[in-house]
């Protein structure tokens, strides 16, 4: 059974208290709280076990490269695919760098990179940069007037058009929208077009199974799934990733160097230069262990409730836009009050201990679309209640009666 | 300290709580005179906020004074830019480098709003009002 009384307890920062109130943490789109297991095995790891991986025949090191290594196949074993095909990065941002970068030599004049129109900047900004040195042209999927994409609509264009990339978010950062990705990537399938997924805002919640999505890559950042900062990663369908260019060179990638000519290491080794964010790795094997303590069925349900629960409450206050899919979301509220700028209504939900994250959030053709500078976004995770939602709800209120 | 900014910071120094403080930055916002709009342009956009704020800093050379227009598009920025054209609009060169903005607002229990990482360009308008003073000394 889920028993959020424990969850919580689990989460210590969520016991503080700003500006002298309660803290309501409503912005896990932009990093999960962590579990008290993950900032205890940061600590046990410099405490107790600090070393470098993948060197050194000393019993540290070997404890360490085994931890590290292990963290791997564990989210393997998360993500449902092979250890072999995760590489270890900075962030989803990283990975798209990684795979943009590692695509290039593959493309050619006049070629196409598809994108959808709500992507965060991190899965637009590469391949744009991509499309400049490459003389590729970045085309972007139809989406409908309401913000979400219909997947049909998507494989049709996606066919016609013929992309050399498709790459899409698996849930929308700003808006929470998921994506039906089947019909797109078997369109993608169907044409030969590498298939991108952008799962930094999904893969904690929808626990995604990768080898059943079946794209060819999948990002993710550890820290919006329980993790440490800094850390993230990539899937790559072997073969496929294994084909890349490299990204980063120097140590720990190679095989052999001479001082001429160096042979790399096999993925994923070969995608990983230098010494790797180690403390953070061995730290994520708690918060995936964490993930996976949790039945998913019943995380979903206890997410779906409270996102009903507020979608509910919030548009019973006049005056509240709300320009999310109400039904297929992840957690994630965009809306704004009538015409009030989105970081009034975000400055003063803080005063009120409320967290949320105002702002175009990296969107900006979202905003364009809309017309609007940005909007004031909660973000809901496992570790949200009801309760939450009712001290969000009277604090925007208050708010609302400030502004008026 | 300058009358004008004595006479606008007074309601918020004895403001009763966060949420009365809040109300009368606002307040002051809205008595700001309106800027046209062909003056709201991006070169007079004031770089790294969230919200948008047009600062025109102007000198006037007969009077030997700081000449300062602004407006933003969020109330409580406008209502805090508000605050800050009231303590330096006016002012010598001289007198503008005498004024801590930092201290003004920590007595008005406003500090938090001159941190770097509030996005709201406060503390990039106050540098820009200085650096003005500090040439035109």
């Amino acid at each position: 059974m889920f028993d959020i009384t424990k969850i919580r307890a689990d989460f210590p920062i969520l016991n503080e208290t700003v500006n002298e109130q309660p803290l309501v943490y409503l912005d896990s789109a932009a990093t999960s709280q962590k579990p008290q297991a993950v900032i205890n095995a940061l600590s046990r790891f410099y405490s107790h076990e600090n070393a470098n991986v993948h060197r050194g025949r000393h019993t540290l090191s070997e404890n360490a490269t085994r931890n590290y290594e292990q963290t791997r196949t564990l989210l393997a074993d998360y993500f449902s695919v092979k250890s072999n095909e995760i590489v270890w990065t900075k962030g989803a941002t990283e990975s798209i760098n990684l795979i943009a970068n590692g695509l290039a030599s593959r493309l050619n004049p006049g070629d196409k990179i598809a994108l959808s129109a709500i992507e965060h900047h991190a899965n637009i900004v590469p391949w744009q940069q991509l499309a400049q040195r490459t003389g590729a042209e970045v085309i972007i999927l139809p989406i409908e007037n309401d913000l979400t994409i219909n997947s049909v609509h998507c494989s049709e264009f996606i066919k016609q058009q013929e992309p050399k990339i498709v790459a899409i978010t698996h849930a929308s950062n700003t808006l929470g929208n998921i994506t039906d990705l089947a019909p797109i990537i078997n369109a993608c399938k169907a044409i030969n077009a590498i298939s991108i997924v952008d799962g930094a805002q999904a893969a904690m919640h929808l626990r995604p199974n990768l080898q059943e999505i079946s794209c060819d890559f999948y990002v993710f950042s550890a820290h919006k799934m329980l993790g440490p900062t800094g850390l993230g990663g990539l899937y790559g369908r072997f073969e496929l990733l294994n084909s890349l260019d490299v990204y980063q060179t120097g140590g720990e990638m190679i095989e052999t160097v001479n001082l001429t000519h160096s042979t790399f290491r096999d993925a994923p080794g070969k995608f990983e230069a230098g010494t790797p964010n180690i403390a953070g790795v061995i730290a994520f094997s708690e918060a995936i262990n964490y993930l996976i303590s949790l039945d998913f069925q019943q995380m979903r349900q206890h997410e779906h409730t409270v996102f009903d629960y507020a979608i509910k409450q919030l548009s019973a206050i006049d005056g509240i836009n709300i320009y999310s899919n109400q039904t297929d979301n992840i957690g994630n509220i965009s809306f704004n009050y009538r015409d009030e700028h989105p970081f009034d209504l975000a400055t003063l939900l803080d005063g009120f201990g409320v967290a949320v994250r105002s702002g175009h959030h990296c969107t900006q053709p979202i905003m364009s679309h809309l017309g609007i500078p940005g909007t004031v976004r909660a973000s809901f995770a496992l570790y949200n209640t009801k309760a939450d939602v009712d001290a969000f709800i009277s604090a925007v209120k208050s708010s609302i009666e400030l502004l008026d | 300290m300058n009358s004008a900014f004595e006479a606008v910071s007074k309601n918020i120094e004895t403001a009763a709580g966060w949420q009365q403080k809040y109300r009368q930055i606002m307040l002051l916002g809205k008595q700001l005179p309106v800027m046209p709009e062909v003056l709201k342009v991006d070169d007079a956009l004031v770089k790294g906020c969230e919200s948008k704020v047009w600062l025109y800093i102007d000198f006037d050379h007969t009077e030997n004074s700081l000449v300062l227009a602004g407006d933003s598009d969020t109330r409580i920025v406008k209502g805090l830019l508000a605050l800050i054209l009231a303590l330096y609009n006016g002012l010598t060169p001289e007198q503008a480098a005498q004024i801590n903005a930092y201290d003004e607002f920590e007595r008005l229990g406003l500090i938090s709003h001159l941190s770097p990482s509030r996005g709201n360009g406060i503390k990039a308008m106050v540098d820009k009002i200085q650096t003005m003073a500090e040439q035109k000394q």
